[in-house]
């Protein structure tokens, strides 16, 4: 063999060992995590684990219900601030957008992607916070609610992340809004339809998939979220029915305990960590099935 | 001219559909509620923030006095360095791989999709926990500058990789016609003609990775540690930026200074991603 050729091969092979480094990533962190974890969730029981709904990691229990509902309630909630505000506003930026605008109002949102959690922690927690402790006040006052919650609470959470999913939203809805034929409008429109009726009766529902898949990525996003949510839900690891208590979340649980658990305790964490992994695998998978579907339309 | 709609021919049609009319209310409604509420976040933490902007903020050293954000930021540096230098050959050799040599429709290319897309899905506080499992306890690492370098080397990877891949597909086939043509081997037209047009894409895909790294707070907090001073050493635990903010406020004696962070925090992130979206549009102009 030439040295040229010699060089060629070796080459082709460390571009080919470069490109395994994502799958041995992807197979060590389920290796490690799962390892750690499962012992745990054996140890505790799974349904015990599961379905527990007392969390005293001093007094042996470890059941983690509290910490699903409150990480379901917290994306929830940014669901309903973020689905609506982000679909309309993905409406605006593809079909009413003046050009001259486009381009400034398309970094805008490409910047709120861009913004640490920390920050968003941080301005829930000086501005949200104190709003909603004098919303909860005033609840209170007017004999609405029971407790008017220290403004550390479900809503605030919601708020938040609804503000934090906002750009994926965004993102994933325009484009797909985007790619369906222009034709599709241009017919509607011709038939008559005003120019509403057109975007949301033919434009959307052509778009569907990739609306859909926009919103599960934010749904991803929010139940995967984790310092801008414990600086502002109160984290206490029980249930609750009211939007202005505080709750834990999976990834509050995590963040918050770990520092000082051990034994048992830090295993019980992991296999938190195991059942939010399991959560965003699923909501990945279905991602993944949605685009498929979408390219196939 | 005649196809154009005069303001009168647009009130008349939502005058005789005011449904229509409601919804389209509804659309500026929402538009104006997402950048009202960015402009809001990003005016209120300036305006709280810049008066707190002290040159005893920029002290060298950290003390309870100061709470300088100086180590953190030399440690903020340091980290992103690192986990560069970590992520971005092996992403950018795998974009190469996946682009330039795998033969199209093979399987492994499946696989490295799928996990590339699963990698870009976990959430930091995920990458986390592996990082505190296997580079700070299984590696015996302990909580390090290097363990926190590959955790977010990983995280970043899938970034890295993906904005390359589609760098090195907008290289039109002309130019590795011509360079085969002129009889350079498969190797000398990658480095050589296809990595060199790729660059602004491959560019603005790092500055993107620089400012997801700058940001993070929940993957770096059991991994690379809390200790507010710049160590001896990557093996040392030191915690960056966000980190640093993240605990000025938590701990609540700080307020002040936390607000100061933030602004330099925003400053930073916020340049580094408009740097990349320039760097970009001057690509796609090309």
């Amino acid at each position: 063999m030439k040295p040229k050729a010699w060089t060629e091969k070796f080459m082709q092979g460390v571009f080919f060992i470069a490109a395994c480094a994502s799958v041995l990533a992807v197979a060590l962190i389920c290796i490690f995590l799962f390892a750690n974890g499962i012992p745990a969730i054996r140890e505790i029981g799974f349904l015990d684990f599961i379905t527990g709904q007392e969390w005293r990691p001093n007094s042996g229990q470890f059941g983690i219900f509290p910490m699903i509902v409150g990480s379901l309630y917290v994306t929830a909630g940014a669901i309903i601030f973020g689905v609506p505000i982000g679909i309309l506003t993905s409406v605006f930026m593809a079909m009413y957008c003046p050009k001259k605008i486009y381009k400034p109002l398309k970094a805008a949102t490409e910047l709120l992607a861009g913004i640490p959690s920390v920050i968003y922690g941080f301005f829930g927690l000086v501005v949200v916070v104190p709003l909603i402790r004098e919303f909860g006040t005033a609840l209170y006052r007017a004999g609405i609610v029971k407790n008017p919650g220290n403004g550390n609470s479900i809503l605030t959470a919601s708020l938040i992340l609804g503000m934090m999913i906002l750009p994926t939203i965004i993102g994933t809805t325009e484009s797909a809004m985007r790619a369906v034929p222009s034709h599709y409008y241009e017919g509607s429109l011709a038939l008559g339809a005003t120019k509403e009726r057109s975007i949301f009766r033919v434009i959307i529902p052509a778009a569907k998939s990739g609306v859909i898949a926009g919103i599960v990525l934010g749904i991803g996003r929010a139940i995967g979220e984790t310092m801008a949510v414990i600086m502002i839900v109160g984290n206490q690891a029980r249930l609750t029915s009211s939007m202005l208590e505080g709750i834990r979340t999976l990834t509050g649980n995590i963040v918050i305990e770990m520092g000082y658990a051990t034994g048992l305790h830090r295993e019980a964490l992991i296999a938190t960590g195991v059942v939010l992994f399991v959560f965003i695998l699923i909501i990945n998978f279905s991602v993944a099935l949605l685009k498929r579907g979408a390219d196939h339309e | 001219m005649s196809n154009k709609t005069t303001i009168g021919d647009k009130l008349r049609t939502y005058l005789k559909h005011p449904g229509s009319f409601i919804v389209m209310l509804l659309v500026m409604l929402a538009a104006v509620i997402t950048f009202a509420v960015l402009i809001f976040l990003i005016a209120y933490i300036l305006i709280n923030g810049l008066p707190h902007i002290t040159p005893s903020l920029f002290s060298l050293e950290y003390s309870s006095e100061n709470a300088s954000v100086v180590p953190a930021f030399v440690n903020t540096i340091i980290m992103t360095l690192l986990s560069l230098l970590i992520a971005v050959p092996f992403g950018i050799f795998s974009a190469v791989f996946l682009v330039e040599y795998a033969a199209r429709g093979n399987k492994f290319i499946e696989v490295i999709r799928l996990t590339t897309e699963t990698l870009s899905g976990i959430p930091s506080i995920v990458y986390g926990l592996f990082g505190m499992l296997f580079f700070v306890n299984a590696l015996d690492w302990g909580f390090s500058l290097l363990a926190g370098a590959f955790t977010m080397a990983i995280m970043i990877l899938p970034l890295i990789m993906r904005t390359t891949e589609e760098a090195l597909k907008a290289v039109p086939d002309s130019y590795r016609e011509g360079s085969f043509g002129l009889g350079a081997g498969k190797l000398r037209t990658v480095f050589r003609i296809v990595l060199p047009s790729a660059i602004p894409g491959v560019l603005a895909g790092v500055i993107l990775a620089i400012g997801r790294i700058v940001g993070e707070t929940a993957a770096l907090m059991y991994t690379s540690g809390t200790v507010a001073q710049i160590p001896d050493s990557i093996m040392g635990s030191g915690r960056t930026l966000a980190l640093h903010m993240y605990n000025l406020s938590s701990e609540g004696l700080y307020m002040d200074q936390a607000y100061a962070t933030a602004v330099i925090l925003l400053v930073l992130v916020v340049g580094i991603n408009a740097l990349s979206s320039v760097i970009a549009r001057k690509l796609t102009k090309a």
